[in-house]
C-alpha cells in the first residue's frame, strides 16, 4: 500500500489522526483545516455511511486538487439529503443532473475544461450503486471507454436506498429488499446475480480501479489521491453500509463495514490499465456470519439458520480471498 | 456567399462559425450528415478548441452538454425521433437548469413501426419540456435560426431545438448564403453563464424542490418563454441589420391581409403551400398562409393579430395526437378563443408522406365548401385501413398491422416469399 | 437581487441552517475512565497518564506525572512487581505494555539528568516518620512537597529499609537507590540514622512533632522449630542479606540450603550463588505452581543454576547432615507429610520462611492496636488508634511490597497533611474501570513488547552486577507508544473523523475534542468507533 505502514504501536496508522504522526503522514480527515465538502446539516440517516464516504473521498479529492475541482452527482440519496432547497450542504462546486446521466455530464464538465484549456481544475462524478451499476451503466461504461478525465466514485449501499429500498445490481444474495423479501423459497435476493463493477471497470483497461471502504480511512485516501495522478478515466468503489436499508444499528456503520472487508465479502484492491496491482490484505479474518448478523437484512439466515445460505456466502468470501490473496503472507 | 450545398452541410457550415466549444453526438438518419461533417471540422482544427464527443447513446450526448454548458461552455448536439426520446428525460433536465443548448432536430418520425422519413411527432413529443422551437422553412432559414438560437439561448438561459425537417431540408442542395465568420462574430457574443461551475465561488446547482417553491420555477421557465416572445423578433431583426435577410421571427405571413381562409403550417411544407395560395388565389380564392417558425413558445398574440379577420384557419400538421387529432391546431384554437375563427385539421405528411400541392388545393377547397371532418387526413387510404380492420375483427390473432397494411397496399418487399 | 436561478442553484453550506441536533434521542458525552493500570499500581501511579507523555518523547513531563505519586521511578521500574501489567488490557490483545520498563528508562533518565523535585511552602508543622524504608521515605517526600518539615529517625545506619537490607544488588543497584533518596534529603527532609525509637511518646514530645508516621517494616526473621545439634549452621535470611551490605561478606560454605517458597527465598539462593556456593538448593514443602515467590524469579534463579527440591519440609539438622521428609499435597493444595525420607549434605542452611514486626516499642503507646499476628491496625486514612499517629508499609496488614508501602507513604501523607490543617483528605471517586470490552482493538497495530536486556549467564552466576537491563530512548518510546490508553482520549481524531455530520469540534493538540450539539444526531458511531472508549452515549434528556 501506498501510505505508511510503520508499526504503529497505541495509534497506528489506523485511527484517522495520530497526534505521534508527521503532520504530512497523517489523514485529510485529521485536518483542523480540512473542506468538509459536505457539510454539516445534511438530511441523512443517522450514521449514514454514504454521507460519511463521500466527505471522504471529496475532501480528499480536494487535497489532491488544491481545492480546485468540480463534482457531479447522480439522483439519490446522497443528493436527496445533501440538497433539498433552500439548504445544500455542498461547500464545492456542484451539479446534479439526473439518476442515469453522472458519468456523462461529468465527461461533459471535463470536455468543457479542456476546451478551455484549464488542466488545474477536475473533475469528479459519484452516485449510488443504483445509479452506477444500473442506471448509469451505459453513461458509465461510456466515459470509461473513451478515457474522459473524469473520476467515478461510486457509493455502494448495495441497493436503491433513496426510494426505500429496493434491490440493485449490487445487492448482495440473501439480503432482504423491498423487492426481493424474505418469503418463500430462499428469501431474499437470489444466489448467483448482480454484477462486479470494479472487475467490469477493470475490462475497460482504464488508467486506475480502486475498491475502498469507510472502514478504512488511510486506504481509500490513498486510493483516492492516487487516482488523481492520474488524467483518464478512473473509477473507485466504496462500501458504504446504510443502517435503514441494512437493518443495522447506526452506530455500526464502520463495524459492519469493517467485518465486510475482514471477512472477505469487500476485496480492498487497486487496479491499473485493467491488471490488479495491489490489495489491502485482510487483518483479522472473521467468518462471514459476523457480519452478516449485525444486519436485519439478513436476519432470516439465521431464524432459522440457513446452513446453506451462510456456506454460499461464506464460499464467495473464500473465493475473494482467494482471487485477491487477501490474507496476509506469514513472515 | 451563396453555395449549392446540402442542407446538412450548411447547417454544420454556421455551426462552426458559432464557435461551440463542446458537442456530442450520437448517429441517427436523417441527421447523420451534420454530425459527420461537424467531427471532422473539429478533427481538423477549423473549430477552434472545440470538443467533439462520440458517446454512447442521445441520452449521453445530451447529458454531457448538461455538465459542459454548465461548466461555462457553449455546447451544440443534432439529433430525431428515437433519438430524441432516448434523451427525453436530459431534455427536461436542461430546460429546468436553465442551460442554453443548442440542439439540431432533423425531424423525423417515431417508431413503431420504425420509420426514418419527416414528420413531426419527435419535436412534438417534447413541446412542453421547455425548450425553444424554431421551425425552419428551408435550408437558407435553417443557417439562420442556428445563429439566432445561440443568442437567444444565451441571452435568456434557455435551450433551443432548432427543427428542420429530415431529407426534405437536410439531404437536399439548395443554394444558401452561408455567412462568414465576421458577420457571425459581430451577431453573436461570447457566452456568457448566469451560473457557472467555479471552485471560487461554489454554488450546489440541481437542487431538489419541493412543493413550496416547485410551482415558483415552473413560472420562471415560463416566464422566461414570455420574454422570448418579445426576443424572438427583435434578434431576428438585429440578424437582418447584420446579414441583410430576414429570417425567423415568430410567424411569417403570406397574403394573409384580407385573406378569408389562411393556410397554417411548419416547417418547409409551407413552400408547398405557398404555391398552393398562389394557385388558388390565381383562381380566385381569397386565400393566404402563415408559417409558424416559433412554436414553442407559442406566438399566441402575433398569432391572433394577423388572422383575426380570417374565417377559417386550416392548420396542415406533420403530427398526430393519437386519440385526439391535432396538436398545433389545439394551441390554435387556444390563441383564438373567443373569435368566430373556424379551425380545421389536416393530418398530413405522416413518416414522410408527400403533401402534394393538388392534394393541399383539394383540401382546402373541400374546406370551404363542405367543412371538413375534424380532424381530417389528408391522402389516407381508407380501402387499406378498411380491409385490415375488417380483418382483425374476423380474427383474433390478426398479425402485425403494419406488415399486413404493407402487403394490403402491395408495397415491393412485403409479400412473404 | 439573488444572481443565481431561483431554488434550483442554492449557496455553498447553507445546510448550516438546518439543526440536525433535535433528532438526537442519545448524546455521546466525552469521559475518562479509570485505566486498568492505574487501577492495578498500589503507589496509585496514573500511569496511562505518563505513558501519554512518554508516547511523545516527553520524558520529563512523564516523569514528573510519575513523581506526583511515586519518587522512586527507578527503584519501582526494577523491583515493582507490576501488578499493572497483570491488569494491563494490552495483555488480551498481546502482551503487556512493559510499564515497570518504561518506568524504570524515565527514573534512571531522570537521574542522569539530575532533575530535582521543590518543596512546598512551608507550613511550619513538623512531622516525624519513624523508618527511612520506602513507606516512610515515600511519606517524607509528600509531606515536604505538602510544605511540612519532616525528620525521619532510622534505626539503621542507611536509608532504605529492605531495599537495602533485604533486596540485593544485582536487581537494585545502590547508587540507583541512592540517588532516589539522595532527591528527597535534597528537598529538606532530615533523616536520623542509627537511631532507633524506643519510646514514642517520649521522641514526639522533645521533637515537638505535630504528627508522626510510623514505618518500622517487619524485621523480624520466624522461626521454625527444626530440631538440630548445630543451630550455628542456620542462619535467618535477613541476617544473611543485611550482611551483604556490611563490609564482611557472611560465610556459608560450599553447600548452601534455602528454606522456604518466597521471593525472599529466592533472593538468598541467588545470593548464596553470587558468593561462590558450588551447589545452592531451595527447599520448599510445596511444588513450583504453589511458590508464592514470583514465577519470573524462579526462573531467573533456575536459569542461575539454583536447584530445588519441590515438596519437602526440613525435619533435622545434624551437623552437616540433613534430613527431609517428602511431601504431597491435598485437595486444598497443603502439604501433607507423606514418611518418606531423605539425607542431603549443607554447610549452611538460611532460613527463609517470613517476617513479623518488632512492634515491643509501640506496646505502650496509649490507643495502638496491635493484632495477634503482630501488625497495626489503621484506619481507612492510615491513622492508628492513637490520634495524630499513622502508619504504613510492612507493618500494617497489607500485602509487603515496595510499591504498597510507597503508595501507604503517599496516602499517610495527605491525610496527614490534612490533619494537619484540620480538614479531611477525601480522594477523588475514582471512575469507573476502562474495561478490555470498552476497547475498539481493531485500530491499535500489532507492535511487539519491547525486550530489556539481560545480563549473560556467566556473570549473573559470578557477580552482583544488574541482571536485567534498560530501554534506552528508543525503545522506552516505543514501549510507551504500545500504551492503548485505555478509556482516556488519546487524540487520534478518529471520532473527529468518523461522524457523518461533521459534529465534532477539534480543540486543537492537547485540547481534545467538543460535540457540536447543533448537529449531532446522536448515531453513537464516534462512541462505537473510539478505539480507548472514550466517549460514553446517553440519554437525551429535552
Ligand atoms: C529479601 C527481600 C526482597 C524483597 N524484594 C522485593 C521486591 O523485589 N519487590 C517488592 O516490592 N518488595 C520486595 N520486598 C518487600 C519490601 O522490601 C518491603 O515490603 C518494603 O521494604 C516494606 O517497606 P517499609 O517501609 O514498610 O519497611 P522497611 O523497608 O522494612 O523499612 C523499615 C525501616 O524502619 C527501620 N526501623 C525499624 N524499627 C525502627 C525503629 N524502632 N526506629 C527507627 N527505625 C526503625 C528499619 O531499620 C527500616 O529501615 C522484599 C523484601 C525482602 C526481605
Ligand atoms: C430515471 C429514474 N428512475 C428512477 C428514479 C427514482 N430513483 C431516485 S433515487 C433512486 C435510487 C438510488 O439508488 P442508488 O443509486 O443506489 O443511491 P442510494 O439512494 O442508495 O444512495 C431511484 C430508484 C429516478 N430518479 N430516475
Ligand atoms: S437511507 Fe441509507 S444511504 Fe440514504 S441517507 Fe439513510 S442511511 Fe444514508
Ligand atoms: S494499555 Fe496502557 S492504559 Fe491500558 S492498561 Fe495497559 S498501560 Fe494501562
Ligand atoms: S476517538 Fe480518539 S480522539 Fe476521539 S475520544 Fe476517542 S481517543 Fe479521543
Ligand atoms: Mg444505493
Amino acid at each position: 500500500m501506498p501510505y505508511q505502514r510503520v508499526k504503529f504501536y497505541q495509534t497506528g496508522t489506523f485511527t484517522v489522526g495520530n497526534r505521534l504522526l508527521d503532520e504530512s503522514n497523517r489523514t485529510v480527515q485529521a485536518g483542523m483545516d480540512r473542506t468538509n465538502s459536505l457539510n454539516s446539516g445534511h438530511r441523512a440517516c443517522q450514521g449514514c455511511g454514504e454521507a460519511l464516504g463521500a466527505r471522504y473521498a471529496l475532501d480528499a479529492v480536494m487535497r489532491a486538487t488544491h481545492q480546485q475541482m468540480v463534482a457531479v452527482n447522480a439522483t439519490g440519496c446522497l443528493e436527496v439529503f445533501s440538497s433539498p432547497y433552500p439548504e445544500s450542504a455542498w461547500q464545492i462546486p456542484w451539479l446534479h443532473s439526473l439518476f442515469g446521466n453522472a458519468p456523462a455530464v461529468a465527461s461533459g464538465v471535463a470536455a468543457a475544461l479542456r476546451a478551455k484549456g484549464r488542466k488545474d481544475v477536475r473533475v469528479i462524478a459519484q452516485g449510488g450503486d443504483g445509479a452506477t451499476v444500473d442506471i448509469g451503466f451505459g453513461c458509465l461504461s461510456g466515459m470509461f471507454e473513451r478515457n474522459d478525465d473524469v473520476l467515478y466514485v461510486c457509493y455502494d449501499n448495495e441497493a436503491y436506498m433513496n426510494t426505500g429500498v429496493q434491490r440493485s445490481g449490487s445487492t448482495p444474495p440473501r439480503a432482504w429488499t423491498n423487492t426481493t423479501q424474505a418469503v418463500g423459497v430462499d428469501p431474499g435476493n437470489p444466489m448467483g446475480i448482480g454484477k462486479n463493477l470494479p472487475r467490469i471497470a477493470m475490462a475497460h483497461g482504464i488508467p486506475y480501479v480502486a475498491t475502498a471502504s469507510v472502514a478504512d480511512l488511510h486506504d481509500l485516501e490513498a486510493k483516492v489521491t492516487k487516482a488523481m495522478n492520474f488524467r483518464g478515466a478512473r473509477y473507485i468503489h466504496i462500501h458504504v453500509p446504510c443502517p435503514l436499508g441494512w437493518k443495522s444499528d447506526p452506530a455500526h456503520t464502520i463495524k459492519v463495514a469493517r467485518l465486510a472487508v475482514e471477512s472477505g465479502l469487500f476485496p480492498l484492491i487497486e487496479a491499473e490499465g485493467g491488471e490488479v496491482t495491489d490489495r489491502t490484505p485482510i487483518r483479522k479474518q472473521v467468518p462471514v456470519e459476523q457480519y452478516l448478523e449485525l444486519q436485519g437484512r439478513f436476519k432470516h439466515l439465521f431464524h432459522p439458520r440457513d446452513e446453506r445460505a451462510l456456506e454460499a456466502i461464506q464460499a464467495i468470501a473464500d473465493a475473494n480471498i482467494h482471487r485477491y490473496q487477501l490474507l496476509p503472507v506469514k513472515a | 456567399m451563396k453555395h449549392h450545398i446540402e442542407g446538412s452541410q450548411a447547417v454544420a457550415h454556421a455551426i462552426a462559425l458559432c464557435r461551440p466549444e463542446v458537442m456530442a453526438c450520437y448517429p441517427i438518419s436523417p441527421q447523420t450528415h451534420i454530425v459527420e461533417t461537424l467531427s471532422r471540422k473539429v478533427k481538423a482544427g477549423e473549430i477552434g478548441n472545440c470538443q467533439f464527443l462520440n458517446v454512447e447513446s442521445e441520452f449521453g450526448a445530451l447529458s454531457v452538454l448538461i455538465g459542459a454548458s454548465a461548466m461555462g461552455a457553449r455546447t451544440y448536439t443534432a439529433t430525431t425521433s428515437q433519438g430524441l426520446l432516448f434523451m427525453a428525460e436530459a431534455v427536461y433536465n436542461a430546460a429546468g437548469l436553465g442551460l442554453p443548448i443548442v440542439m439540431t432536430i432533423a425531424n423525423r418520425a417515431i417508431g413503431a413501426p420504425i420509420n426514418i422519413w419527416n414528420d413531426h411527432s419527435d419535436s412534438m413529443s417534447m413541446r412542453d419540456a421547455g425548450w425553444i422551437q424554431l421551425f425552419a422553412e428551408d435550408n437558407q432559414e435553417a443557417v439562420d435560426l442556428h445563429i439566432q438560437a445561440f443568442r437567444l439561448a444565451e441571452e435568456l438561459s434557455c435551450p433551443v431545438m432548432v427543427c428542420m425537417d429530415g431529407y426534405i431540408l437536410t439531404h437536399a442542395y439548395e443554394v444558401v448564403d452561408l455567412p462568414t465568420q465576421e458577420q457571425v462574430d459581430g451577431y453573436l457574443p461570447a457566452f456568457e453563464p448566469v451560473q457557472v461551475l467555479d471552485p471560487q465561488d461554489p454554488v450546489s446547482i440541481g437542487a431538489m424542490v419541493g412543493p413550496e417553491a416547485f410551482a415558483e420555477v415552473r413560472y420562471l421557465a415560463h416566464d422566461k418563454h414570455l420574454r422570448a416572445l418579445e426576443a424572438i423578433p427583435r434578434l431576428s431583426q438585429a440578424f437582418q441589420d447584420i446579414f441583410q435577410r430576414r429570417s425567423g421571427g415568430l410567424l411569417k405571413a403570406y397574403h394573409t391581409d384580407e385573406a378569408e381562409t389562411i393556410l397554417l403550417a411548419l416547417g418547409s411544407v409551407n413552400g408547398t403551400i405557398k404555391d398552393a395560395v398562389d394557385d388558388l388565389r390565381k383562381e380566385g380564392w381569397p386565400v393566404g398562409s402563415l408559417a409558424l417558425c416559433a412554436f414553442r413558445p407559442f406566438p399566441s398574440h402575433a398569432l391572433r393579430h394577423v388572422v383575426q379577420d380570417a374565417k377559417r384557419i386550416i392548420v396542415f400538421e406533420k403530427d398526430l395526437a393519437v386519440g385526439k387529432g391535432g396538436i398545433v391546431s389545439s394551441d390554435v384554437k387556444m390563441a383564438l378563443r373567443g373569435l368566430p375563427t373556424i379551425v380545421d385539421t389536416v393530418i398530413a405528411g405522416l413518416g414522410g408522406r408527400p403533401i402534394p400541392k393538388a392534394s393541399v388545393i383539394n383540401t382546402v377547397k373541400q374546406a370551404c365548401l363542405e367543412g371538413l371532418e375534424e380532424p381530417h387526413f389528408l391522402d389516407l387510404n381508407w380501402d387499406a385501413i378498411n380491409r385490415e380492420l375488417t380483418r382483425q375483427q374476423a380474427q383474433r390473432r390478426s398479425g402485425p398491422t403494419a406488415e399486413n397494411i404493407l402487403r394490403e397496399i402491395g408495397a415491393p418487399g412485403a409479400s412473404p416469399i | 437581487m439573488e444572481r443565481k436561478p431561483f431554488a434550483i442553484t442554492l449557496n455553498p453550506a447553507s445546510s448550516l441552517a438546518n439543526h440536525t441536533g433535535n433528532w438526537r434521542t442519545m448524546r455521546p458525552i466525552y469521559v475518562d475512565h479509570l485505566p486498568p493500570c492505574n487501577q492495578g499500581c498500589p503507589a496509585g501511579e496514573n500511569i496511562q497518564g505518563w505513558l501519554y507523555e512518554a508516547e511523545e518523547g516527553k520524558y520529563e513531563q512523564a516523569w514528573r506525572k510519575i513523581m506526583e505519586e511515586n519518587p522512586f521511578p527507578a527503584i519501582h521500574g526494577r523491583v515493582c512487581y507490576h501488578p499493572c501489567e497483570t491488569a494491563c488490557n494490552r495483555g488480551q490483545l498481546d502482551e503487556p505494555v512493559s510499564i515497570h520498563a518504561v518506568e524504570r528508562f524515565l527514573g534512571d533518565y531522570a537521574i542522569e539528568q539530575g532533575w530535582q523535585v521543590e518543596a512546598g511552602v512551608e507550613t511550619g508543622k513538623r512531622v516525624l516518620v519513624v523508618g527511612a524504608g520506602p513507606s516512610g521515605l515515600s511519606a517524607a517526600y509528600h509531606l515536604a512537597r505538602l510544605g511540612h518539615a519532616v525528620t525521619i529517625i532510622e534505626a539503621g545506619p542507611k536509608p532504605g529499609g529492605m531495599m537495602r537490607f533485604g533486596i540485593p544488588q544485582y536487581r537494585l543497584p545502590r547508587n540507583v537507590l541512592d540517588a532516589e533518596i539522595a532527591r528527597i534529603v535534597a528537598m529538606g527532609v532530615s533523616i536520623h540514622l542509627n537511631q532507633k525509637v524506643d519510646n514514642l511518646e517520649t521522641t514526639i514530645q522533645e521533637g515537638e512533632f505535630d504528627a508522626v508516621f510510623l514505618a518500622i517494616g517487619a524485621h523480624l526473621s520466624k522461626r521454625v522449630d527444626i530440631p538440630g545439634r548445630d543451630a550455628g549452621r542456620m542462619i535467618d535470611v535477613l541476617g544473611f542479606l543485611k550482611g551483604m551490605d556490611g563490609r564482611a561478606v557472611p560465610k556459608i560454605g560450599r553447600r548452601v540450603v534455602v528454606y522456604g517458597g518466597g521471593d525472599t527465598a529466592i533472593d538468598a539462593a541467588r545470593t548464596a550463588k553470587r558468593l561462590g556456593a558450588e551447589e545452592t538448593i531451595l527447599i520448599y514443602r510445596r511444588d513450583r505452581g504453589h511458590m508464592p515467590a514470583h514465577d519470573f524469579e524462579v526462573e531467573e534463579a533456575l536459569e542461575e543454576g539454583v536447584l530445588t527440591r519441590w515438596l519437602q519440609t526440613i525435619r533435622q539438622v545434624d551437623n552437616t547432615t540433613l534430613t527431609v521428609e517428602e511431601m504431597t499435597l491435598d485437595e486444598q493444595g497443603r502439604p501433607q507429610p507423606t514418611g518418606r525420607i531423605e539425607t542431603l549434605e549443607a554447610d549452611t542452611v538460611i532460613l527463609a520462611v517470613g517476617q513479623e514486626v518488632d512492634t515491643g516499642f509501640l506496646e505502650d503507646v496509649p490507643g495502638l492496636d496491635i493484632s495477634s499476628d503482630g501488625v497495626i491496625q489503621v484506619d481507612a486514612s492510615m491513622m492508628t488508634g492513637r490520634a495524630g499517629v499513622f502508619a504504613g508499609g510492612d507493618m500494617v496488614p497489607a500485602e509487603r511490597t515496595v510499591t504498597v508501602a510507597t503508595g501507604h507513604g503517599k496516602k499517610a501523607a495527605r491525610h496527614i497533611d490534612a490533619y494537619l490543617r484540620g480538614s479531611e483528605y477525601r480522594k477523588p471517586s475514582p471512575n469507573t474501570v476502562a474495561a478490555y470490552d470498552r476497547l475498539n482493538t481493531w485500530y491499535y497495530t500489532d507492535a511487539d513488547k519491547n525486550r530489556q536486556p539481560y545480563l549473560d549467564l556467566a556473570r549473573r552466576r559470578a557477580s552482583f552486577e544488574e541482571v536485567v537491563g534498560g530501554l534506552d530512548t528508543d525503545t522506552a518510546l516505543l514501549e510507551a507508544r504500545r500504551c492503548l490508553s485505555c478509556g482516556n482520549c488519546f487524540e487520534c481524531d478518529t471520532c473527529y473523523g468518523v461522524c457523518p455530520d461533521n459534529a465534532i469540534i477539534k480543540l486543537g493538540p492537547g485540547q481534545r475534542y467538543e460535540v457540536n450539539y447543533d448537529y449531532c444526531k446522536g448515531c453513537g458511531v464516534c462512541a462505537e468507533e473510539c478505539p480507548c472508549g472514550a466517549i460514553d452515549m446517553v440519554k437525551e434528556v429535552r
